[in-house]
């Protein structure tokens, strides 16, 4: 490849670059992609990193797929005779590829470190916790004090509710409820095998892992209702592993709460 | 035989650094002695062929201008034809199982692999079909 | 290393003609040790497997086509994802490249006459058909086979959670078939290392035999972990042993810890071949060189390193991890891809290219390897990794990966199956296959990784019709069913090569390397004569003398030619092949 060839490239690449980079800063709504906006801060955060990354990359794989399909189609046999000259390396064009991707490389590393140190912060002083345990086949939401004591509790019904192949959303599975805007710090452990405490819309997923005890906060920014599953295989009924996760106002959530806390103390 | 020692000792020198950096950073026990075995796996291939590499005749293989009279002769001895390979595939089968379904083909399995691996030392003493 | 002297059997002293003694009928192929038979017994039982894998995944795309489905049930479904991972990743793609196209491929690449250690090399294959054997039987037991996933995580492993002798014939035939890897990997290494034509530098081997090199490296490193875990799991399983388990002081995320030492280079052990494959197979078809010859030996070897570090990318959502090591380590893998993939767009560049079936299939797996490289990025980003590990977008990933890399699989065959039968196969059908195939890839992968993003877990028997995953579903079971179509169309082209062949000769495609230097099907002991092996492209210098690189740097006029060639005249115009009756012959006897 010549220089000009290599200097079409480039400013192709930058052509491309730009108008992406245009888009995304022009729109303040940037396309999903399929993908969830996050209902949580953390949530959001990762979208962020998420509509980033994967314009980047569709801006390389436009890149790549225009090479290849470039070479297939200029440099076709026509003539089978005539035979291409026999070169075999571009020492400058050859630095250049490796390079660029390592300085690509380095940045993607510093907006990834960035976005998982926000996500896995904790908060000092939650104002509101749950203890999660997950087993086969269910969930149990034990929310409790700063002493650790239990206040409410939600969990799957036992005996486990028949195969239902109905929405996680349905009554016939726990729906433990957030605050809107408080922060919630989950701690979350496994009874028997590895489970994944999974809730799409806030773009998360943390194991529940026998031996291991994992921590961290949601602060959700949206109201709604939002389904949750059991990501990692764990048995016969995995499919059935299902909850969902309700985002009330503050003065609705103590409401709710005080009422499940009454409920506790009579049973 | 120079080349053939850089690929082993790129290995070696490769995991001891990103061994290294991982135990530092993390001083995580099972994943810094996997690192550690792998360096090993790349420095002490690597160093023996590297030894040699400085003793050894330059081999036909590794002269550019080399012609064919140069590597003439005896290769190598290549046995054409043996059973004990299969032999022993299927002792070791046996004996695999046995860990599943109990004793009774422990006993075919190992009957198979033992004479497995004494014909195959045989074969190689005597020389088999080539 | 002396190795004159430790040579016991010359073959001036052995009996002649020894193989007219020989076992003849089903007792030589049972005892053989040739290099060509082994391959293709590897070839053929691999894709067997991957026949019945195939028939489980079509099974599973039935299942999930529709919500509340009932075909199968909860537990047969659970064994169909297990057994179609663990056939497709253990008793596929690895033996079929580094058992069945290495095997065949390499010694005649390098111009040895078999591998380093044939005797041993023949075990590998029959540890591997007992193996797989052993894994199928447990269809057969009371429980079932394995359900567990081709993962196998504990604790959901260990004996009160999968009982059964289903999943302990798993972990029995991967032992097996863990020590016949292990066997081809030191066979490998020691083949290329040790039985070198003369004049075959390193640095003149087909990038094919490099990746094998590497792969052997890399099986060496990877799989004494995986049979190591395994014991340590039969041992849990059936002696007490507490060392996946909490009570009894055990660690059971330790299981994927080790899983994934091996599970990360492993799949990288199923993809260098494959990428070895695709950059001869463009060279041919482009008609020029290897773009970077030295940058993709350099990004072989780096990939290979950089995949041993990156395991615990498979458990970012653990918790217990350095997420910025692994996500820096797995970023950096572009790197080498990278410059590979830019090395075969250099080759392709201002070339000469031809669309034969096997061209196509490398077109084919160079846009399909994007897709699954760049989502692959996308996943070594922890907080990505959060939102999106086991659901169908990590599932699409691997599936664009593996298609990609089925894909240069199919190149080799169209490419060497005329090298290793004599025959061609019919362009036409080829082609009908590998649209069909590229097809059906994207029409069942690409949907998936739109319902991994809308939060659909992987591993789930059924859905509700509520959860909006239906129609994206229904589109990837349609395309399910194109590669099946692609496949049987394959088959079809085997079967009338057969039975209708088509003579293929020595060298169809006017290909570079030294294994088209030999008949097709090669004779015993691979070569008959060999032609002055003076750059890359042996048999392209002597098909095309005015368009070769020669790649010493000292370039031989004609007289020196003349007098490399010794006893045998070198002409201008017949550069020819050192005679079989002559000193230069590397097989004396016929």
């Amino acid at each position: 490849m010549g220089t000009r060839g290599v200097g079409r490239l480039r400013r192709n690449a930058q052509f491309l670059l730009l108008s992406a980079l245009a888009l995304g800063l022009g729109g303040c709504s940037l396309p999903t992609f399929g993908g969830f906006r996050g209902a949580t801060t953390q949530g959001q955060t990762e979208f962020k990193l998420w509509s980033w990354m994967t314009i980047a990359g569709a801006v390389v794989a436009v890149i790549v797929w225009g090479l290849i399909l470039w070479a297939i189609i200029a440099y076709r046999r026509r003539d089978p005779e005539k035979m291409p000259k026999q070169f075999q390396s571009n020492l400058p064009v050859e630095v250049i590829y490796t390079v660029i991707p390592l300085i690509i490389v380095g940045f993607i590393f510093f907006y990834t470190v960035g976005a998982e140190n926000k996500i896995d912060a904790l908060a000092p002083n939650p104002p509101v916790r749950i203890r999660v345990t997950g087993f086969q086949w269910g969930w149990s939401f034990s929310y409790t004090n700063a002493a650790g004591k239990q206040i409410a509790l939600v969990e799957t019904a036992q005996p486990r509710p028949p195969l239902l192949a109905a929405s996680p959303l349905s009554s016939e599975y726990p729906r433990f409820v957030l605050p809107l805007g408080e922060t919630t710090q989950i701690t979350l452990v496994s009874n028997d095998v590895v489970h994944t405490f999974y809730v799409p819309a806030f773009n998360f997923g943390r194991q529940a892992l026998p031996g291991v005890t994992n921590v961290f906060d949601f602060t959700p920014v949206k109201t709604g209702v939002y389904a949750g599953h059991c990501a990692t295989y764990c048995g016969l009924y995995h499919s059935e592993m299902l909850f969902s996760v309700a985002v009330v106002g503050p003065s609705a959530f103590h409401k709710w709460l005080n009422a499940e806390s009454a409920e506790l103390a009579a049973s | 035989m120079k080349n053939e020692a850089y690929v082993f000792l790129f290995v070696g020198i490769f995991f001891g650094l990103a061994g290294l950096v991982y135990w530092l950073w993390s001083h995580e026990d099972a994943g810094s002695v996997m690192l550690l075995g792998t360096f090993l796996l790349g420095c002490v291939p690597g160093s023996y062929y590297l030894w040699w590499s400085r003793r050894m005749p330059k081999r036909p293989e590794d002269n550019p201008d080399a012609t064919l009279e140069d590597g003439a002769g005896v290769v190598g001895a290549f046995p054409g034809s043996s059973i004990w390979p299969f032999v022993l595939g299927l002792g070791a089968t046996f004996v695999a199982a046995a860990l599943v379904f109990g004793a009774w083909t422990l006993g075919v399995g190992l009957f198979l692999a033992v004479s497995a691996l004494v014909g195959v030392v045989y074969e190689s003493r005597r020389g088999g079909l080539v | 290393m002396t190795v004159l002297a430790e040579r016991p059997v010359s073959f001036a002293e052995a009996p002649e003609p020894h193989h007219e003694h020989g076992p003849s009928g089903f007792l030589k192929w049972v005892t053989s040790t040739d290099h060509k038979v082994i391959g293709k017994n590897y070839t053929v039982t691999a894709v067997i497997f991957f026949l019945l894998a195939g028939a489980m995944a079509m099974l599973i795309r039935a299942q999930l086509a529709n919500p509340d489905s009932t075909l199968l049930s909860q537990h047969t479904y659970n064994e169909m994802f297990t057994m179609h991972g663990s056939l497709m990743i253990y008793l596929f793609v690895g033996p079929v490249a580094f058992g069945g196209l290495a095997n065949y491929i390499v010694p005649l690449q390098i111009g040895a006459p078999d591998m380093a250690f044939p005797r041993l090399n023949a075990l590998s294959y029959w540890l591997y058909l007992g193996g797989g054997l052993l894994m199928m039987t447990g269809f057969l037991t009371t429980g079932s086979a394995a359900d567990f996933g081709w993962v196998a995580y504990a604790p959901l492993s260990n004996s009160i959670n999968t009982p059964g002798a289903g999943p302990d014939l798993w972990i029995v035939a991967l032992i097996l078939t863990g020590f016949s890897a292990i066997f081809t990997g030191v066979n490998l290494v020691s083949t290329i290392y040790y039985l070198r034509a003369p004049g075959m530098t390193m640095f003149r081997m087909p990038i094919f035999t490099w990746n094998m090199l590497v792969t052997g490296i890399l099986i060496l490193i990877a799989f004494p972990v995986f049979t190591s875990a395994l014991v340590f799991l039969w041992c849990d399983r059936h002696l007490g042993a507490h060392i996946f388990e909490v009570q009894g002081g055990g660690v059971p995320v330790l299981w994927q810890d080790l899983f994934w030492f091996f599970g990360h280079p492993e799949v990288y052990i199923l993809a260098l071949p494959f990428f070895g494959i695709v950059t001869d197979v463009i060279a041919v078809f482009s008609r020029k060189p290897i773009f970077g010859y030295r940058g993709m030996v350099f990004a072989t070897i780096s990939i290979a390193a950089l995949s041993t570090s990156v395991w615990a990318h498979h458990m970012f959502t653990t918790g217990v991890v350095l997420l910025p090591f692994f996500s820096l380590m797995s970023y950096l893998i572009a790197v080498p891809t990278g410059i590979k993939f830019f090395n075969w767009i250099g080759t392709m560049w201002r070339g000469s290219v031809k669309f034969d079936t096997p061209m196509l299939f490398c077109i084919g797996f160079l846009g399909t390897f994007l897709v699954g490289g760049v989502s692959g990025i996308l996943l070594a980003s922890p907080p990505i990794d959060f939102a999106t590990h086991d659901t169908y977008f990590v599932v699409a990933h691997f599936h664009s990966v593996v298609m990609a890399l089925v894909m240069g699989a199919f190149a080799g065959f169209f490419y060497w199956y005329p090298k290793m039968t004599g025959r061609m196969l019919r362009e036409g059908l080829g082609k009908a296959t590998f649209w069909l195939m590229f097809i059906g890839t994207n029409v069942t992968f690409d949907p998936q990784y739109l319902l991994g993003l809308k939060g659909m877990p992987r591993r789930i028997a059924e859905y509700a019709a509520s959860d909006g995953y239906t129609t994206l579903n229904r589109i990837s079971s349609v395309g399910a069913a194109i590669i099946f179509i692609s496949v049987a169309i394959f088959v079809v082209n085997v079967v009338v090569s057969w039975w209708n062949p088509i003579p293929a000769g020595d060298n169809p495609w006017d290909a570079a390397t030294l294994e088209w230097a030999t008949t097709s099907p090669p004779p015993h002991h691979n070569f008959l004569k060999i032609p002055p092996i003076r750059s890359r492209r042996p048999v392209w210098d002597y098909n095309h003398p005015e368009d070769r690189i020669l790649d010493h740097a000292h370039k031989p006029r004609l007289g020196e030619l003349v007098a490399a060639g010794g006893g045998t005249a070198v002409l201008l115009d017949e550069i020819g092949f050192d005679g079989e009756d002559g000193a230069g012959s590397r097989e004396p006897d016929r």
